[in-house]
């Protein structure tokens, strides 16, 4: 089972977890298993068409996975998905 | 019977190669090593242009550092070629150097002959003290400090990121701080915006900012912008500017000096804070991704709360605008490796640091144009603009 790290504005959405586990073969069944376990999250990463959200960057280990094959993105057991939306505080 | 002073000169002298000054001007340039052999002082005082310093005192130990390659061609001098002619002995027979000659008549003849002396801006003797930690820093010493002191840094905002990374500048002798924050002081700000103060409560926050950085360092020559950054004055604002630091808390603002730096060729230094995690990036145009690269467009705005709306741990921008801080100062400096490519994440609570990779996107809308081509009417736009200031109110 892969680690997804959550980020601080979808935490809420998880039961205040910073760190949940989800299964899958790739990055998008990994992060649709977390939508089909924790509801909350599922407009939040995927659009209505499907497609992960422009706004929200994803990672495997510390590799975007734009740069490899995005959400077709092969994902092992000891891996970890870190999930990171643009965050803009600063006052 | 032991030779005299003079006698040990001439013996010296005839046993390495010298060169004329007239030689040696032409020579510069064309990657000959040349090393001032005298005192630190006399250094200061003026020297050949492009020479390097090592005092006669510290040759053996110091001119692997200057002169790496026994291979090089190394022109010694002093004051009049005696001291450099003992230097050139030294190298030549005692450290293997092949290919060392000392210069006639030393920097006395040089100047007679109407050559060029560069002679460095000599720091205060209060400047000395005040950055003499600096000063005792390889990576820094005068010649990085001179550097502090003649760069400009511009501030987007006096609030939480804003206010240690400008008192730390300050007190790091960076010359010039613009600041840019049309806001006053609040009660509220006091829990994290240390360089305000409670007496100061209502005071516009450039003034205050001003205030403590004079008290920290009155070397520092203080830019204050009362006003908001936008499309209209951002140019004007950040023109000129060797690094900004963006600690601004909102996406649009965030858009907008991506593309406004990136049309100068101007280093950000960002950061943003939320809660108890922070991010950090240095987003160097050309050089590096944009901050278009690493988020193509910003969350909807119930996604994107700013730290009024949700709170933030009070030493959270402490910790992360020390950390622009310092990216700010190595940028200057020239040294290390500045968080270019890679997105810091502190996690507070946590007490981790992991960092991931940013790639500069092939198809950004920014920066894989060329800077001319970015026009006035681009700064700032990105999809769905209208709504989301409108939802962000």
């Amino acid at each position: 089972m892969a680690t997804i790290k959550i980020p601080p504005v979808l935490r809420a959405s998880v039961g205040g977890e910073k760190e949940v586990g989800a299964t899958g073969e790739n990055v998008g069944e990994v992060l649709r298993a977390l939508a089909a376990s924790h509801p909350a999250t599922e407009s939040q990463l995927f659009s209505a068409e499907g497609e992960l959200n422009r706004y929200v960057n994803v990672y495997l280990n510390d590799e975007d996975v734009r740069v490899l094959e995005g959400l077709d993105t092969a994902v092992g057991e000891s891996d970890t998905l870190v999930i990171l939306p643009a965050m803009a505080g600063g006052s | 019977m032991s030779p005299s002073g003079a006698e040990l000169l001439r013996q010296v002298k005839s046993q390495i190669d010298e060169v004329d000054p007239s030689e040696v001007h032409e020579l510069i340039d064309e990657g000959v090593a040349i090393v001032d052999v005298r005192e630190s002082e006399e250094f200061a005082a003026g020297h050949l242009p492009g020479a390097k310093h090592v005092s006669r005192s510290y040759l053996e130990s110091r001119i692997e550092g200057v002169v790496p390659d026994r291979a090089t061609q190394v022109i010694l001098y002093c004051a009049s070629g005696n001291r450099s002619a003992y230097a050139a002995r030294t190298l030549q027979e005692e450290l293997g150097y092949e290919h060392v000659r000392s210069m006639t008549g030393g920097i006395t003849l040089w100047k007679d002959r109407g050559y060029e002396v560069d002679v460095p801006r000599a720091l205060t003797s209060e400047q000395r003290e005040r950055y003499s930690r600096h000063l005792l820093i390889p990576e820094i010493g005068v010649e990085g400090q001179q550097k502090l002191l003649d760069a400009k840094v511009l501030l987007l905002g006096a609030g939480g990121l804003g206010s240690p990374t400008a008192l730390y500048l300050a007190a790091a002798g960076v010359g010039t701080l613009g600041i840019v924050d049309d806001d006053v002081v609040d009660l509220s700000n006091l829990q994290r915006q240390v360089i305000h103060s409670t007496d100061r409560i209502g005071v516009p926050k450039v003034d205050s900012a001003e205030e403590s950085i004079r008290e920290l360092n009155p070397d520092v020559n203080v830019v204050k912008y009362q006003t908001r950054i936008d499309a209209s004055n951002i140019m004007e604002i950040i023109a000129g500017y060797d690094v900004i630091v963006d600690g601004v808390d909102n996406f649009p603002t965030r858009y907008l000096l991506n593309d406004a730096s990136v049309r100068l060729k101007i280093p950000v230094v960002s950061a943003s804070i939320l809660g108890f995690d922070g991010q950090l990036s240095v987003f160097k145009p050309y050089e590096g991704p944009c901050y278009r690269c690493l988020f193509r467009e910003p969350p909807p705005a119930e996604l994107a709360p700013s730290c009024g709306a949700n709170g933030v741990l009070g030493v959270l921008p402490g910790t992360m605008g020390l950390l622009q801080a310092t990216e700010v100062v190595k940028l200057i400096l020239g040294i290390g490796e500045p968080a270019i490519g890679r997105l810091l994440l502190y996690d507070a609570l946590g007490a981790t640091l992991t960092e991931v990779k940013v790639h500069r996107d092939p198809d950004c809308p920014i920066c894989s144009r060329d800077p001319e081509e970015i026009t006035d009417e681009e700064l700032g736009v990105f999809p769905d603009y209208e709504a989301f200031c409108a939802a962000a109110g």
